[in-house]
């Protein structure tokens, strides 16, 4: 799944065509598009730099000199620090505990056959097909008795929950192309069954884990909908949270270059871990579309 | 061995299942419940209505509103998007290697990398009236004529943050059709060349007809993204789902029904008439997908 699309990007065999002149609308038309992708992010990074005024009255122009403390006040002063910190506890905490879980039952229902099995993979699969919306209202309530209403558990353990059923069906697939005979051969080895699960089946795994880990750290990193719905204390805000609410207040505030720093702060790890690794990105974020 | 097995098997299981019941099935559950009560988060105070909340449903001007706007979205959305997608993955897919095509790749996607939050933040920067990128750019090369107030104006707020949609999600789906493309044998491009078919032609009769899988996989991706909505709709425009209703969604009438206003039973059937919308949507894109497919065969 992901080697179908980690392929390198120029087709090096191409066909040698017989016209001899090059039609410049085709590289025209995907120049534009460029432009009109990256434009406005770089024109967010350029105001993030700017003063006020600059930014509201000149909106083309670049910054006469780069304001990065415009950065250092959106970290402390509008509390993108703590929110991003926030971010990174709820988002960790969910990702391990749902790789864990999701790899678990993945691998215990494509290798070991019972009675029930089906049923239980369908329990989870089903979950993908329903919309959020749906269980919102009651999800509330039943976080709100658990008393884990606005705490980190309580979003870890959600965002676990909707971020397990995509895992599974992903990696299902993934450890019932594993060859059978590894792993009888490592219990005729002596190995128990919860070794041969992380001694052997979970290397052989490895680029579907990287895959869908990916996948959800990204998916769990932009969650919006249930942070708003189940977190409302706003000094445990996550990233997206904090940002929304920033943008509603900063029409009170009108610190305009600090919410573009708010912005770039939140904007530029996505974009060196995306440089890094874009095409193993690329293929997680499309393995889930081609199966 | 045989009771070391059920020992792994529990472990594995038991852990993910209960949080799975706990936290995704009950709630799913539950909601088909509250649909037809009529209750306001006061424990044991929900009264049996029927089928009352979807009645009142049909005469809730805002709710309407939302209907249509995501049913608009749904028409839009995944044919731009789509349309987009196809063209530039084809021409990245050029007859001689294409210059810039592996760049091209990782600026378009880019996007698809963001969360709606900061999408949506930028956005609504972008098309502010009077310091944005967009209206600036217009004066500055004499178009004042054209800049407008994209989201106070209730004829271009919805068509504004449709543009968004489309403009965060072609990438993706780029290099979706890419890897459809990549995917066709390379005789069948050489024999249409050979035919003399042009680009237009090429494209028409080899690469759409194989990679109809994949745009039918986009088309229902794109499908439940248009019945959504909320983050855009929610962080972007005026209200929100203003001006006049005229970008509410489905989403946020929930949203707000059930967290501003506390009608929770009220709202949880909204959540219904969603689900069944999503449903029939995605059986009928898919069914006739394979109908074409057949038809094709």
């Amino acid at each position: 799944m992901t080697t179908l699309l980690d392929r390198p990007a120029t087709p090096t065999a191409e066909v040698a065509a017989p016209r001899p002149r090059r039609n410049p609308l085709p590289q025209l038309a995907m120049f534009a598009w460029a432009v009109v992708t990256a434009l406005p992010l770089i024109w967010a990074v350029l105001s993030s730099l700017k003063t006020d005024d600059e930014i509201l009255n000149r909106p083309w122009a670049p910054p006469d000199t780069p304001h990065f403390e415009n950065w250092a006040r959106a970290w402390t002063a509008a509390s993108i620090g703590r929110y991003f910190w926030n971010s990174l506890i709820v988002v960790g905490g969910a990702l391990v505990l749902t790789m864990l879980l999701g790899s678990l039952v993945a691998y215990a229902l494509a290798r070991y056959p019972f009675r029930g099995n089906r049923l239980v993979y369908y329990t989870f699969v089903a979950a993908m097909f329903f919309p959020v919306f749906l269980a919102l209202v009651p999800l509330f309530f039943v976080v709100q008795r658990l008393g884990l209403l606005g705490t980190y558990p309580g979003l870890i353990l959600v965002y676990t929950a909707y971020a397990v059923p995509f895992t599974v069906f992903f990696l299902h697939a993934f450890f019932r192309t594993l060859p059978a005979e590894v792993a009888e051969a490592a219990v005729l080895d002596g190995c128990s069954h919860g070794a041969v699960f992380t001694r052997v089946m979970l290397p052989l795994a490895r680029p579907g884990l990287v895959a869908v880990g990916i996948f959800n750290f990204l998916g769990l990193w932009n969650q919006y909908l249930l942070p708003l719905v189940l977190n409302p204390d706003p000094d445990r805000y996550v990233l997206a949270q904090g940002l929304a609410a920033l943008s509603v207040s900063q029409g009170y505030r009108s610190d305009w270059s600090g919410l573009f720093a708010g912005m770039t702060i939140a904007m530029l790890p996505v974009l060196v871990a995306y440089v890094a690794f874009q095409r193993h990105i690329r293929a997680g974020m499309t393995a889930g579309a081609v199966r | 061995m045989r009771h070391g097995r059920w020992r792994f098997l529990l472990a594995a299981l038991v852990p993910a299942l209960v949080l799975h019941v706990v936290f995704v099935l009950s709630p799913y559950a539950q909601a088909f419940y509250l649909a037809f009560t009529d209750w306001t988060g006061v424990a044991g105070e929900a009264h049996f209505v029927g089928l009352d909340n979807f009645a009142r449903l049909g005469g809730d001007g805002l709710f309407l509103d939302a209907v249509r706007n995501n049913a608009v979205m749904l028409l839009v959305v995944p044919a731009v998007t789509i349309g987009l997608a196809l063209l530039l993955a084809s021409l990245l897919h050029g007859r001689r290697p294409v210059r810039g095509a592996a760049a091209y790749q990782i600026v378009w996607f880019f996007p698809q990398m963001l969360s709606l939050v900061i999408i949506a933040v930028l956005w609504g920067f972008v098309l502010n009236p009077n310091t944005g990128l967009l209206n600036a750019g217009l004066r500055g090369v004499g178009l004042d004529a054209l800049a407008r107030s994209w989201l106070a104006e209730p004829s271009l707020a919805l068509p504004s943050v449709m543009a968004v949609v489309v403009w965060s999600s072609v990438g993706f789906y780029v290099v979706l059709f890419r890897a459809a493309i990549d995917a066709i044998p390379r005789e069948l491009f050489e024999a249409a060349v050979l035919d003399g078919a042009g680009r237009w032609a090429t494209f028409r009769g080899v690469t759409l007809p194989l990679v109809r899988e994949s745009v039918q996989v986009a088309f229902v991706y794109l499908g439940i993204v248009a019945l959504d909505g909320f983050v855009l709709v929610q962080i972007m425009t005026v209200g929100p789902g203003g001006p006049d209703g005229a970008t509410e969604v489905v989403g946020l009438t929930l949203y707000r029904t059930a967290f501003t206003y506390g009608k929770f039973g009220y709202a949880t059937a909204m959540g219904v008439a969603l689900f069944f919308a999503a449903l029939t949507f995605a059986v009928l894109a898919l069914r006739r997908g394979r109908d074409e497919i057949v038809e094709m065969a």
